[in-house]
C-alpha cells in the first residue's frame, strides 16, 4: 500500500526523489530542524435518503500539499491545493518562514519505506462501489425502521465514504504512503406518539469494504436500533439530579475515557503544562481495576491507521495501567521536546493543517465482573447505554458527555428509561471511582468524529460494562 | 492553466452543465486568503499561510439532485466535475420539491456593505505578530496568577464568494476578517483554571485593543480560581452574553427550516404561538453593515434581509431555503447557507436577541441565589423535546453580590421552559460574531451536583 500511494503521487504529478529532496531543502533554506511535505488526495461521497426520496448524491475531491518546519517548539506551515512543484516550493518558502537565520544544510534524501502495518486490506472500498449499490443500502435502513413500528416517521439515512492516498516525506529521509479506505452508514428517525416526538439514531462503519455491511452489520440492523431507541424514549421520565451511581454500557460509552481522560493526555497540553494530567506519570490516577490503552493497530477500525499523519507507525500505547498513569501520546514534536516515545499519534484532518497529537482507537481493558452482577450491586442509580457526544476542558480536567438511552436502577434492577441528561465529571478523579469493570468489552460501532483545534478525525472508543460509584447527572428531578 | 475565476467563469459552467444533461444548475466559487499566527510565552509558536480555491457545482434533472466540488480548476478536471454531476444527478430519486430558487425571487440588486478592509489587507506579518504578542503580554501583565497560556493568536483572511446558476443570476462580493484570542492559564493551590477571550470583526477600526482582549482573557480565568461545587437546588442563573448566544443558537436550530418541515423540533406548528416571555425578540439581519453574517445575497442567490423571529414571545418567522421554504408552503426567508459541497441548508445572517433595558449588574442584583453562568461543556440539548442538561461552571449570587467560583455542576431544564422564563434581559448587545445576545436572566433551572 505504501508502494502505491507514493506510486500514485509520483506518476500522477511527475514527481521524483529528487524532486522531494530539492522540496525538503526548499523548506529548510532558512535554517529548521525538521520538514516534512503532507501529500493528499481525497475523494469523498455521500448519498442520503429522507422522505423515502433518494434526495442527494454528493461527491468531492481535495487534493493539496501541506509543508511543515519545525524549528524547536515552532511550527511554520503553508500548503497548496495544486500539486505541482512550483506550487509546493512557494509553500515551501512560505513554511520557511518560522525560521529567520542559520543556512540550508545537507540532507540524506528520502527513500521509499514500505509500511509495516497492512490492517486494511479491502477487496471492495466502498467508494470504488456503484451508486446503485449504496442506494439500495440506504433503502434497507429506511425500511428497516418505518417497519419496526407504525410511530417511527422522518428516517434519514445516509452513506459516507472515502477513499485518501497520503504520500509523507520528512527531511530525516523518511518516504511512506498509504491508501485509506473509511465508510460510514447512519440512520437517524423520530418517533411520534401523539405529539410525544422523540429521536433515535444509530450507525456504523470504519475502514472496511462493501461487505462489512452484509451479515451483522447490515443496515436494517441499524435501522432497527435507530427505530429502538426512538420507541424507548417515548416512555422516559424526568432524570434524577446530583451525584449518583452510574453504571455505563459496553462500546460506545467508552466515550468517557476519550473526554476524562484521553484528551488530557495528549501530548501537547503536557509538554505545555496545561493539562490536568501534567506531571502525573507513575501516579495514581484511576482505580486499579482501570487499564486504558490507546490502539491504533486494530485491524479496520474506524480509529486505526497503518502510518500516523507524519508518516510513522501506529502503536499501541497503555496510557493508564491497573490506574497508573504510563504514557502520553505523541507526535514528532512533543515527542522530541519531551524526550519521550513517538507513539505513532500525529493526526490532521487535511493537508490544510498542521499535524496535532491525537487519539486513535482508546478503550478500557475487560475485566472480570458480569454485567449482570454489576447491575445487581446498585441500590439506586444510571444505567446508561448509549450517548451523544461529549467535551472537555483539559486545564481544569471538566467533561461532561449527554446519555441519550438511560434507565434508572432501583434495588438492583433496571427499571424506567429516563430523558437523556448529561453527565459530568473531572478527569484526574472521576475513574477513581471505577468500582467494577465487566468482561464484555465491546468497541464501538465506527461512527466517532473527534475534534481538536478545529480539526476533525475519525476515532474509535470501547469499553465494558463498568461502575463508578460516583457522577453527577444533568437531570431536572431534584 | 488556471481560468480566470469569475462571474463569467462561474456561470459558463452552470451552462455547460445544462448542455451536457442538467436541466438547472448552480456554482459556487471560493477564494479565501489566511494569514494565523499562534503565540505563546512571548514567542511565535504557529506561523501558517495559505490559499485556497473550490468550485462546487449542483446540477438537477428534473427533480433528480447532485452535487460535486473540487479545487482542482484546469479544464480536463471541470470538465469532469461537470460528467460526474450529472451522471450521479442520474441516479438518484425525482423531488418535486428539490430545484433552483423561482427566478422573480433571485436578487437584481446588491448592495453594498462595507465588509472589506483595506486596513486589515494592508497588515503587515510583524504587524499581526506584534497584535498577537500584545494581547499575550497584556493577559501576562494582568496578574501573575496567570502563569501559562494554551493558545492564543491572530487570524486574519480575505476571500471572495461568487455564485451563478443557469436562471441567469451570477453575483459576487468580497469580504475581509480579523480575530484575536488569548487562552491564559492560572494556578493557585495547585489546581489550574483557564478561559479565554477574543474579538472578531470585519475591520480592524471595530476590534478592541490587544490590550483590552488580554486583560479580559485574564480577568475571567483569574476568577475561576477556588471554584466548588453547590448542593443540587433548582434556582435562577444569569447568562453572560457569550453563553447566552449558545442559547441563541439552539432557538435558531429549533426555527430553522430544516428542523420544521422535519418535524424535528419543538417549535413545530408554534407559528404566531407565544412561544416565549414577552420581553424575548429575535432578529435575523443579513444586511447590517459590516456584520459577521451580513451577505448581498444567500447561498441560492435570493436577497437577504431583515426577519423577525420572535416578537415580543410570539414566533413569528422560521428561517427557510427555497427548499425547506416549497416543503412548508411558505416564502423563502434568504437564509440559503452554501459550503462547497451538497445542497443548500439553512443558514443565519446576522442573529440577535435585542437589547433589554438593564444592566448586567442590575440583572445580578436582582437575584436573591443563583449562578451567573460563564462556561458550559457538552451537548446535551434536545432540539426536538426542547430537554437541556449541559455541564456549567460561573459565579455563585447571594444576595445580589457576586460571591465565589462555582465548578463541577450541571443544569437542566426544557427550552420551551427556558424561554417562558427569560425574566429580564441585558442592555450589553455586541456584535462580536453573527449569533449574539445580551445577558439574559431565567427564571429557574436545576442545578446537579
Amino acid at each position: 500500500m505504501a508502494t502505491d500511494a507514493i506510486k500514485f503521487f509520483f506518476d500522477r504529478h511527475n514527481l521524483t526523489n529528487g524532486d522531494i529532496d530539492k522540496l525538503l531543502a526548499a523548506a529548510l533554506a532558512r535554517g529548521g530542524d525538521y520538514a516534512d511535505l503532507y501529500f493528499e488526495y481525497r475523494v469523498a461521497n455521500t448519498v442520503n435518503i429522507e422522505e423515502q426520496i433518494v434526495k442527494q448524491a454528493a461527491r468531492s475531491i481535495a487534493q493539496g500539499v501541506g509543508v511543515r518546519v519545525v524549528i524547536g517548539d515552532k511550527t511554520g506551515y503553508a500548503y497548496t491545493d495544486e500539486i505541482s512543484f512550483d506550487a509546493i516550493r512557494h509553500a515551501a518558502e512560505m513554511a520557511s518562514h518560522i525560521a529567520r537565520s542559520g543556512g540550508s544544510r545537507e540532507l540524506s534524501g528520502v527513500d521509499a519505506t514500505p509500511n509495516t502495518l497492512n490492517l486494511y486490506p479491502v477487496a471492495s472500498p466502498v467508494s470504488s462501489v456503484e451508486l446503485s449499490r449504496k442506494i439500495e443500502l440506504i433503502k434497507q435502513g429506511d425500511k428497516a425502521a418505518r417497519e419496526f413500528d407504525p410511530r417511527i416517521r422522518e428516517v434519514q439515512s445516509s452513506v459516507n465514504d472515502e477513499l485518501k492516498y497520503v504520500m509523507i516525506a520528512s527531511s530525516d529521509g523518511r518516504l511512506v504512503g498509504d491508501v485509506q479506505p473509511l465508510a460510514r452508514f447512519g440512520i437517524s428517525c423520530i418517533a411520534d406518539d401523539d405529539g410525544n416526538l422523540q429521536v433515535g439514531r444509530a450507525g456504523g462503519g470504519g475502514r472496511i469494504g462493501i461487505d462489512f455491511f452484509e451479515g451483522d452489520m447490515a443496515p436494517e440492523q441499524f435501522g432497527r436500533e435507530a427505530a429502538r431507541q426512538a420507541i424507548i424514549q417515548l416512555e422516559a421520565v424526568a432524570t434524577p439530579a446530583g451525584t449518583m451511581e452510574v453504571v455505563l454500557g459496553p462500546g460506545w460509552p467508552g466515550i468517557l475515557l476519550h473526554e476524562a481522560v484521553g484528551h488530557g493526555l495528549e501530548s501537547d497540553f503536557n509538554r505545555r503544562k496545561t493539562s490536568a494530567f501534567c506531571g502525573l506519570i507513575g501516579q495514581p490516577v484511576a482505580s486499579e481495576l482501570c487499564t486504558i490503552v490507546d490502539d491504533g493497530t486494530i485491524p479496520d477500525r474506524r480509529g486505526s491507521l497503518n502510518i500516523d499523519d507524519e508518516g510513522a507507525p501506529t502503536t499501541r500505547t497503555v496510557l493508564i495501567e491497573n490506574g497508573v498513569l504510563r504514557a502520553y501520546m505523541s507526535d514528532y514534536l512533543n515527542a522530541g521536546l519531551m524526550k519521550s516515545p513517538r507513539t505513532g499519534n500525529g493526526r490532521r484532518q487535511s493537508y490544510k493543517h498542521m499535524p496535532l497529537p491525537r487519539m486513535t482507537n482508546t478503550f478500557m481493558l475487560a475485566g472480570q465482573d458480569s454485567k449482570e452482577d454489576i447491575i445487581r450491586s446498585v441500590k439506586r442509580g444510571l444505567y446508561a447505554v448509549q450517548f451523544g457526544g461529549g467535551q472537555v476542558d483539559i486545564t481544569s480536567g471538566e467533561f461532561a458527555f449527554s446519555a441519550s438511552e438511560a434507565y434508572l436502577i432501583e434495588d438492583g434492577k433496571v427499571t424506567v428509561p429516563v430523558k437523556g441528561a448529561t453527565l459530568r465529571g473531572n478527569g484526574p478523579e472521576a475513574l477513581k471511582h471505577v468500582t467494577a469493570v465487566g468482561n464484555d468489552l465491546e468497541l464501538d460501532p465506527g461512527v466517532g468524529v473527534c475534534g481538536k483545534a478545529g480539526q476533525n478525525v475519525p476515532v474509535g472508543v470501547g469499553i465494558p460494562t463498568i461502575k463508578i460509584s460516583e457522577m453527577t447527572v444533568g437531570g431536572t428531578q431534584s | 492553466m488556471r481560468p480566470t475565476l469569475n462571474k463569467e467563469f462561474a456561470s459558463s459552467v452552470a451552462e455547460r452543465a445544462v448542455k451536457t444533461g442538467a436541466s438547472a444548475a448552480e456554482v459556487i466559487i471560493r477564494q479565501w486568503t489566511e494569514f494565523s499566527v499562534g503565540v505563546r510565552l512571548g514567542e511565535i509558536e504557529t506561523l501558517q499561510e495559505s490559499t485556497d480555491q473550490g468550485l462546487g457545482l449542483r446540477v438537477l434533472i428534473d427533480g433528480r439532485q447532485a452535487s460535486v466540488s473540487g479545487s482542482d480548476f484546469s479544464p480536463d478536471a471541470v470538465r469532469s466535475l461537470i460528467d460526474d454531476a450529472v451522471e450521479l444527478a442520474r441516479l438518484t430519486s425525482p423531488d418535486d420539491t428539490a430545484g433552483l430558487p423561482d427566478p422573480q425571487e433571485l436578487a437584481t440588486t446588491f448592495p453594498d456593505l462595507d465588509l472589506w478592509d483595506e486596513a486589515i489587507i494592508n497588515l503587515s506579518p510583524e504587524d499581526q505578530i506584534e497584535m498577537a504578542l500584545r494581547t499575550e503580554r497584556a493577559a501576562q501583565e494582568y496578574s501573575n496568577l496567570v502563569s501559562n497560556f494554551d493558545g492564543g493568536g491572530l487570524d486574519s483572511s480575505h476571500g471572495s464568494l461568487i455564485l451563478a446558476n443557469s436562471l441567469g443570476f451570477a453575483g459576487e462580493f468580497r469580504t475581509t476578517s480579523c480575530s484575536v484570542a488569548s487562552v491564559p492559564v492560572a494556578a493557585e493551590d495547585g489546581k489550574m483554571q483557564r478561559d479565554y477571550w477574543y474579538d472578531v470583526r470585519r475591520k480592524l477600526s471595530q476590534m478592541d485593543s490587544p490590550e483590552e482582549i488580554g486583560a479580559t482573557a485574564a480577568r475571567r480565568t483569574i476568577r475561576k480560581l477556588g471554584s466548588r461545587s453547590v448542593p443540587t437546588q433548582a434556582v435562577p442563573v444569569v447568562l453572560e452574553p457569550n453563553i447566552a448566544r449558545d442559547l441563541l443558537g439552539d432557538i435558531f436550530n429549533a426555527a430553522s427550516g430544516e428542523s420544521i418541515f422535519r418535524k424535528a423540533s419543538f417549535l413545530v406548528g408554534q407559528l404566531g404561538e407565544r412561544i416565549a416571555s414577552e420581553r424575548l425578540t429575535v432578529v435575523d439581519d443579513g444586511l447590517i453593515p459590516r456584520g459577521l453574517g451580513s451577505r448581498p445575497f444567500d447561498g441560492e442567490g435570493l436577497p437577504t434581509r431583515r426577519t423577525v423571529v420572535i416578537r415580543n414571545g410570539v414566533l413569528e418567522n422560521y428561517l427557510m431555503n427555497s427548499y425547506t421554504a416549497r416543503k412548508l408552503g411558505l416564502k423563502s426567508t434568504g437564509n440559503a447557507g452554501r459550503g462547497l459541497s451538497g445542497p443548500p441548508g439553512v443558514e443565519a445572517g446576522n442573529l440577535y436577541i435585542e437589547a433589554g433595558p438593564h444592566t448586567p449588574e442590575e440583572i445580578i442584583r436582582s437575584v436573591s441565589k443563583g449562578l451567573l453562568i460563564t462556561e458550559l461543556l457538552g451537548f446535551g440539548v434536545n432540539i426536538v423535546t426542547g430537554d437541556y442538561s449541559r455541564s456549567a461552571g460561573g459565579i455563585w449570587i447571594e444576595n445580589g453580590e457576586l460571591t465565589f467560583p462555582v465548578q463541577g455542576v450541571t443544569i437542566a431544564g426544557n427550552l420551551k421552559e427556558m424561554l417562558n422564563s427569560i425574566e429580564m434581559i441585558g442592555n450589553d448587545l455586541d456584535f462580536r460574531g453573527s449569533v449574539i445576545s445580551p445577558t439574559l436572566l431565567i427564571g429557574r433551572m436545576t442545578i446537579g451536583a
